[in-house]
């Protein structure tokens, strides 16, 4: 098997059974793994609900390390609308052609730091400097804010290691207090400002509300993004005739990223908290228990993806729910489409092609499910193009 | 080539001429309001949600089984509802009448 490659640990039980339990801290999960049951319980908010005790529609739970709603995330129509309304200009931004300038110059200019045909390690010289530096154009704040965000490392909940880790949280919540203050007293450009005097439903923010909003956008796209960069920069060293394909091709960026997004899903699952006791994939699950959205698996739904194990970047018809599904969809998808869309056209670009050093993956544990989720490591040459 | 009417949720419309691509790509290279088309055409994002008028369902055809299955949780959907970016643009749309999903 190919470096590059993820496995689908789910296929056998989601053909079988549909779901699979897990624990997580005493809070167990039922985990949906088909696509329509995953559509249809995304839906149906009113069944399964975002709007709990903060963190804990996350998997593995953040009750403990948090008490700030992220916002729009953890909370359900119809506030959940309101929110969204204000901040969805913002983050539809990245759609204007000045952005895709800037974040092009951005990609390009980290190729030529980096591609010179000597060995580098994608996730911490690459992938995270190329999400932090990419962040600074989402807030639209100054481009020596991603030192900063850097020094955090590639998970601002987690250390290097896999537990959750408080004091990291701690770090960011600080410096989002912080950004707010001084946004509060001096109307700047940036999404803090927007955040700080924006309203909604006729009055302002709360601290607390940005600060929500402001959680969920650096927490929301930072492993993810780095998953995805660093396993397109695995893909291509795995599969170099689909570069060339590209070059010749380069028509194919826009169903090469959906379908990398499919097949990476750098988001393993979402929960939702039951609200009354009902049924799901013909599974009695009770009220105030949880259940996850399997992306990952769903992703992989063999009634629906044909030959769904492979990375197919003309995959023309893909409805993949990488990026969630209905209400709750993701609020950075804009941004992270075209940090991807940026990526591969740079690549044909810049790149004649990457060898593989040396990698070491990522591995989730969900109870007996290893998913591979990306590396921890990945040691690469980019040999630059002519 | 095809001239397509769009009409935006606010009622205002507009008419596009197409020569090929699909129907969200053609909506919008126009700035038709209401159609995103975030995943860029492969079905998965449900942001290009039209109402097809419904003299000019033949003319467009029906939706895939996959579109089906989005089209169903999709806001608003009915049985003139098809997602454009499934819809290629060609001589034989020329006329159609598309309202914009809210």
């Amino acid at each position: 098997m190919k470096e590059s490659e993820l496995p689908d640990p789910f296929a056998q039980i989601r053909a079988d059974k549909g779901y699979a339990e897990i624990d997580d801290q005493g809070d167990p999960v039922t985990m949906l793994l088909r696509l329509k049951d995953v559509r249809k319980t995304a839906h149906n908010y009113q069944a399964f609900t975002s709007e709990t005790v903060p963190g804990r529609i996350v998997v593995p739970s953040e009750v403990s390390i948090r008490n700030t709603r992220q916002i729009p995330f953890e909370v359900d129509p119809p506030m959940h609308g309101a929110y969204r309304a204000m901040v969805e200009p913002w983050f539809k931004r990245p759609l204007e052609e000045q952005y895709q300038e800037q974040l092009a110059a951005i990609v390009s200019g980290l190729f030529t730091e980096v591609a010179g045909g000597e060995k580098i390690e994608v996730v911490h010289d690459f992938a995270l400097p190329l999400q932090s530096r990419a962040l600074t154009l989402l807030l639209n704040t100054p481009m020596e804010e991603a030192a900063r965000w850097i020094s955090w490392g590639t998970h601002v909940f987690r250390s290097e290691g896999e537990a959750l880790d408080g004091s990291k949280a701690d770090v960011l919540y600080d410096y989002i207090d912080a950004k707010l203050k001084e946004a509060e007293s001096h109307r700047g450009e940036d999404l803090f400002s927007l955040l700080m005097h924006g309203e909604v439903h006729g009055r302002k923010l709360s601290r607390e509300e940005a600060k929500g909003v402001m959680v969920l956008t650096f927490a929301g796209g930072r492993d993810t993004v780095i998953n995805a960069v660093t396993n397109s920069l695995a893909h291509f060293a795995g599969y170099p005739e689909d570069l060339e394909r590209l070059r010749r091709e380069p028509e194919l960026v826009n169903t090469a990223v959906e379908e990398m997004i499919r097949y990476f899903s750098p988001l393993t699952h979402m929960g939702r908290v039951v609200t009354q006791d009902t049924q799901v994939c013909e599974h009695a699950v009770k009220a105030d228990s949880r259940v996850s959205l399997c992306w990952a698996s769903a992703n992989r739904d063999e009634t629906v993806f044909e030959e769904p194990d492979r990375l197919k970047i003309d995959r023309k018809v893909n409805p993949h729910v990488g990026f969630g599904f209905s209400h709750h969809n993701c609020l950075g998808a804009t941004h992270a489409r075209q940090v991807m869309r940026i990526l591969l056209k740079e690549m044909i670009q810049n790149i004649e092609k990457v060898e593989l050093v040396e990698a070491r993956d990522n591995i989730e544990v969900w109870g007996d499910f290893h998913r591979k989720v990306g590396f921890h490591s990945l040691q690469v040459r980019l040999h630059p193009k002519n | 080539m095809a001239k397509i009417t769009f009409i935006a949720s606010n009622g205002s419309s507009k008419i596009a001429e197409g020569f090929g691509g699909s129907l969200m790509e053609l909506a919008v290279s126009h700035g038709i309001q209401g159609i995103d088309g975030d995943c860029g055409g492969v079905c998965s994002c449900a942001t290009c949600h039209v109402h097809v008028a419904p003299g000019d369902m033949e003319k467009t055809g029906p939706a895939s089984d996959i579109e089906k299955d989005m089209l169903e949780l999709a806001d608003g959907a009915d049985e003139f509802s098809r997602l454009c970016c499934q819809i290629q643009v060609s001589d034989a749309l020329d006329g159609i009448q598309l309202r914009v999903a809210k």
